[in-house]
């Protein structure tokens, strides 16, 4: 038949099945066993230093000593979590707004790529905790501090990451959406903005890293009322001279940083680039 | 800017309406004078100049030059993605659609939505879409791999999708602008095989880019020839060898070679050797 050839260069994308799941697996580990070697660096190096008496062993208590607190008694530092990660979910979600809509303001618009643009990359120099005590004065202590330095910390990220995607769009998919009819409002829509999504995507993993910090930082200047944040407990630990109570804050506050980046953001960056076939058959 | 006679018309069957049976013998496209530069002073570069040339309403006409020729200014010209800057690009039908040499596929969409696209944005209501994409995808014989995405599929699948897709504006007129160019001779031959029995099936005018000389001359009712630099007209030739045709016949082996001499006068010509 005519079309065998083009059908074979298809069928053999997909394995057969007896082989996929113990491809799965042979994936997983070789996926997961770098982060156990890197908490196993990270436990043993903080091990060492305490036994090499660097700092006085009542400031550094091991790392057992922290991980034991943290499993035995979590309900503090869980409920902080969620009061934080609530915080935080706002003033992202804001950011996204915000960003995206100026994002894409500049994008389009040529003067105000001339404008604005640089103020954006100046933004984003900024570091968050220099906006806090305006924040402060701003909005007193409360959720609108939080999102103040959230928006301010993550917004420029996520409007770099939109400007940049939709510069690099290919232009033989603008021609191709022109040619089908496609026009202002629609072709921002069906062929813009899904064409530049991938590098959007990558902008909204910057900004949650800026957001996070912004949002220690918020949390831990900004002595905010009501709800204890994660931050907040952090900074009532070093004041109550609780140097477990420090380090099992800082443990909860990396791990979320690293999972919401992971688990959240490199699941859906996964998934477009798959979509997309940006991801190498072999290695996806 | 405001329209002016100069400039590229999209001639509505709105406006035929009124002339009546007259319309049917006139060209579905007219090039007349056309020059079309870029730039200004000592940059200017003159990419056509002069080009006239009509189009019947089914006609397959190819386009060959070597590069440079303008080839594909001149159907962007038609295509109205740029205006010319003299003469008069007129097209008498509702769309034109467009094929490029990449497919220029969305990756974000299956091989359908592709195809379904092409339809939302020519105004086809969402209930009719999905039956019409797939006629389409039988058509080009890509019916099992609507849910698949463009990566997964080779390039002549996905060239094939394009012209689907292109041929779901339900235009008149059909651009193609070296569509099979960077497909292995296999692939191509097919698809030669699988334009011609379309084009035949559907009566689509198609104005068909190449600089592959048996390609232009498998395919066309006729061969205009462009010279380069500035992109003209050097010759038409009207190619009577009987469809279906197949590029490795001594007919279009022996048409072919006279134009190759000639195409290779033109270069010549164009390089000032």
């Amino acid at each position: 038949m005519a079309l065998a050839t083009d059908l074979d260069v298809v069928r053999s994308v997909t394995p057969p099945a007896g082989n996929r799941r113990a491809a799965v697996a042979a994936k997983a580990w070789s996926a997961t066993w770098p982060k156990l070697l890197a908490v196993a660096i990270v436990i043993g190096a903080w091990q060492g230093a305490v036994w090499s008496h660097w700092r006085p062993q009542d400031l550094v208590p091991s790392p057992f000593t922290v991980l034991d607190q943290l499993v035995q008694h979590p309900a503090t530092m869980v409920s902080a979590s969620w009061v934080t990660l609530r915080r935080g979910a706002q003033g992202f979600a804001l950011s996204m707004l915000i960003g995206g809509a100026v994002g894409i303001a500049v994008a389009r618009v040529p003067v105000l790529r001339a404008a604005i643009g640089s103020i954006i990359t100046g933004l984003q120099t900024m570091p968050s905790v220099a906006w806090v005590p305006l924040a402060i004065i701003l909005f007193h202590e409360g959720q609108g501090t939080v999102t103040f330095v959230v928006v301010l910390g993550a917004a420029p990220s996520i409007a770099n990451g939109i400007i940049n995607g939709i510069d690099h769009v290919p232009p033989v998919l603008l021609r191709a959406g022109r040619v089908l009819g496609a026009r202002g409002f629609g072709a921002l829509r069906l062929v813009v903005i899904p064409a530049a999504l991938p590098t959007v995507v990558g902008g909204l993993k910057q900004g949650w890293a800026f957001a996070w910090r912004s949002l220690m930082a918020a949390e831990l200047i900004g002595s905010l009322p009501g709800h204890v944040g994660i931050g907040q407990l952090l900074n009532a630990a070093q004041e109550q001279i609780d140097y477990v109570g420090v380090f099992e804050a800082m443990i909860v506050i990396l791990i979320i940083g690293v999972l919401v980046d992971s688990l959240v953001f490199g699941t859906v960056d996964r998934a477009i680039r798959r979509r997309y076939g940006l991801i190498d058959a072999a290695a996806g | 800017m405001k329209p002016t006679s100069d400039e590229h018309m999209f001639l509505t069957s709105d406006s035929m309406a009124p002339i009546g049976s007259e319309v049917v013998s006139r060209p579905v496209v007219s090039i007349a004078d056309v020059t079309k530069s870029f730039g200004t002073g000592g940059q200017r570069v003159v990419a056509l100049e002069g080009v006239t040339l009509d189009v019947d309403r089914g006609e397959f006409i190819c386009l060959l030059g070597a590069s440079g020729c303008g080839k594909s200014t001149l159907l962007n010209l038609v295509a109205g993605l740029d205006r010319p800057t003299s003469g008069r690009v007129e097209v008498r039908a509702t769309r034109t659609g467009l094929m490029f040499q990449e497919a220029a596929l969305f990756p974000w969409l299956t091989v359908r939505g592709n195809v379904e696209i092409a339809l939302k944005l020519a105004g086809i209501p969402r209930a009719e879409r999905r039956a019409r994409a797939a006629a389409l995808l039988d058509m080009v014989h890509l019916g099992d791999f609507a849910k698949r995405r463009p990566h997964e599929l080779s390039g002549g699948m996905r060239q094939r999708v394009a012209l689907a897709r292109a041929l779901a504006q339900d235009a008149d007129v059909l651009l193609m602008d070296e569509p099979f160019g960077a497909l292995d001779a296999m692939t191509r031959d097919r698809l030669h095989d699988e334009l011609e029995a379309l084009w035949t099936s559907t009566g689509k005018t198609i104005l068909f880019v190449t600089h592959n000389v048996r390609e232009a001359v498998r395919l066309g009712d006729c061969v205009v020839l462009l010279a380069s630099r500035p992109g003209r007209v050097a010759a038409c030739y009207d190619v009577t060898i009987p469809r279906p045709r197949r590029i490795d016949s001594p007919e279009v082996a022996t048409l072919a070679a006279t134009i190759t001499d000639q195409l290779r006068e033109e270069v010549r010509r164009g390089t000032g050797d």
